[in-house]
């Protein structure tokens, strides 16, 4: 059962990246991608970490594709044309690409896998929590005060001053 | 577990019982949808001095199976220039997460489709995945209104969200849990209104919008965008946004029952057996049925920079009041009354607030001003 699922989630991630990149529409694009994302969510599930599965919800299902949503609606973003790229950033593109899958393929295969897979002990809700507030309080509250000075910051190039349109 | 109280069928297996009550649940809501549609236009006719749908059978009350089955045979209409695929789908984005949020919900101790240890967020983050379908909508039905119904609602959808869910944070804080079921088993003695009324407020305002009814119902106004993403949608398809935003409607009032009125616990606990624990919660629910409706017919559509103010400049704020004062009571351990006093005197606050913004200033009449002019100049 648990396999059926696997699969099906996996195809659903898969296909939803393959997607993002495949489609010319910007748009249906950025559907693939949360597609994509709930994926993600359902192999947190299958991982019994439900909390990271519903913030992966909650948050990048939920607040971070609207933006994206938001930015391709509003501005006219043409579909993109079929037409082969010039032959210099063919290259860079080819190169920083491979570079990537030989990163992650590295990093895959370097990494001793625990063997017995059947085993998860599941972390609870109230783990994740204590975790976070005592152990790691401080790069906790480095990470809230990055995202409220990039929060500040994006108000105010986005504010306009008086008189100024 | 036992899927409608009585182990009618032994079910052994999970997946099956869960497959049978997500069906039940989708046809009960169906019914019940119906129902509230009569229901909400008999109030609101009430409430206005008329006497609403009266025609249809006895009272009128066959309304909504002819409302039903006129949108259903309806043509199902899609404009040429439409993207078909997202105008299809979007119906469906909507649909999905609003019935997924009914699984997880405790309607008395045992009837529970899927009882989950994170129920509270789980209901929280699904019923926030409706905004894609909203986008969907208004981008592929190729029409200006309907784009900017989509955006006015995915807008107010994300950012009314927020203070609805830091009002659930100030529930979990004192509760200690975010199942549903051992938040209505807290307040057994006491239900979590009177701890919090401050989020309370928060929670019942921010519900509203996120329904998108009147006073929020700003991205479906008639006057202003013509229906919204619904311009383009008409038979089935139109009907299943209503009711979707219906079956909306009593998810956040169950909500609200459940995480604020005691649910079936209070005042009664839980030995009454689940015939009362039924009527105890479909009571509660009832009553923010009620208050929507009621809204509805008494307040006037809010402009669309109030509303995004309103959220930001207001509740959040006072979200974020509400969670530091029950962390204070929290760390110094002090008595509940505490919560009473500290919370009650944010929800004074709130209101005051609210109302020192909406009052009408008090005009001096037009002879004072000019016998102040008079008496001035002859002095």
């Amino acid at each position: 059962m648990t396999q059926i699922f696997f699969d099906l989630m996996a195809a659903i991630v898969i296909l939803g990246a393959l997607g993002v990149v495949l489609v010319r529409s910007t748009v249906y694009a950025a559907l693939f991608l949360i597609a994509s994302l709930m994926g993600v969510a359902g192999i947190y599930v299958l991982l019994s970490t439900e909390f990271l599965a519903l913030v992966q919800v909650l948050i990048y299902g939920g607040a971070v594709t609207v933006l994206l949503l938001f930015a391709l609606m509003l501005t006219k973003v043409r579909d993109l044309r079929e037409r082969a790229p010039e032959p210099p950033q063919l290259a860079g593109a080819v190169a920083a690409s491979l570079a990537l899958l030989a990163g992650f393929m590295t990093m895959v295969y370097k990494t001793t896998w625990p063997r017995n897979v059947g085993q998860i002990t599941p972390i609870s809700f109230n783990q994740i929590g204590t975790a976070l507030f005592n152990r790691w309080a401080v790069p906790f509250e480095i990470a809230s005060g990055v995202l409220l000075v990039a929060l500040v910051g994006a108000i105010v190039i986005a504010m306009q001053e008086e008189g100024e349109r | 577990m036992t899927v409608l109280g009585a182990p009618l069928v032994n079910l052994n297996q999970h997946w099956l019982s869960t497959l049978l009550g997500i069906v039940a649940l989708t046809l009960v809501m169906t019914f019940a949808v119906m129902f509230a549609t009569y229901y909400e236009r008999k109030v609101i006719a009430r409430i206005q001095q008329r006497l609403g749908p009266m025609r249809t059978g006895p009272y009128g009350i066959m309304q909504a199976f002819a409302d039903t089955f006129k949108l259903v045979a309806k043509e199902d209409l899609r404009p040429a220039t439409a993207d078909p695929v997202a105008f299809e789908l979007a119906v469906f984005a909507i649909f999905i997460p609003a019935f997924l949020a009914l699984i997880a919900i405790p309607y008395t101790q045992d009837w529970i489709v899927s009882p989950l240890p994170l129920s509270l967020l789980y209901l929280l983050a699904v019923s926030g995945l409706s905004f894609i379908g909203f986008l969907m909508a208004g981008w592929g039905s190729d029409s200006k209104y309907a784009l900017l119904g989509g955006m006015r609602a995915a807008a107010q959808l994300i950012s009314y969200e927020i203070p609805l869910i830091l009002a659930a944070i100030g529930v979990v804080m004192i509760t200690r849990t975010v199942d549903l079921s051992a938040i209505v088993v807290f307040q057994h003695k006491v239900p979590l209104i009177v701890w919090q009324p401050l989020g309370f407020l928060i929670f019942l305002t921010a519900s509203i919008a996120e329904l998108e009814r009147q006073p929020f119902d700003i991205p479906t106004g008639e006057s202003e965008v013509a229906g919204g993403v619904f311009i383009e949608y008409s038979g089935i398809r139109w009907s299943m946004f209503q009711l979707t935003s219906y079956v909306n409607m009593y998810v956040f009032s169950l909500l609200g029952a459940l995480v604020f009125l005691g649910g079936w616990e209070w005042p009664f606990g839980r030995d009454v057996g689940w015939g009362y624990q039924l009527l105890l919660t479909l009571a509660k629910m009832s009553i923010f049925i009620v208050f929507y409706l009621w809204v509805r017919a008494s307040l006037p559509r809010l402009r669309v920079d109030q509303l995004m103010s309103y959220a930001w400049k207001v509740l959040i704020p006072f979200a974020l009041v509400q969670i530091f004062l029950n962390g204070l009571v929290l760390v110094y351990d002090l008595p509940d009354v505490a919560l009473l006093i500290t919370s009650g005197a944010g929800a004074a606050a709130l209101v005051f607030f609210i109302y020192r913004s909406v009052r009408v200033k008090p005009r001096r009449p037009l002879e004072m001003v000019a016998n102040g002019v008079a008496a001035r100049s002859v002095v």
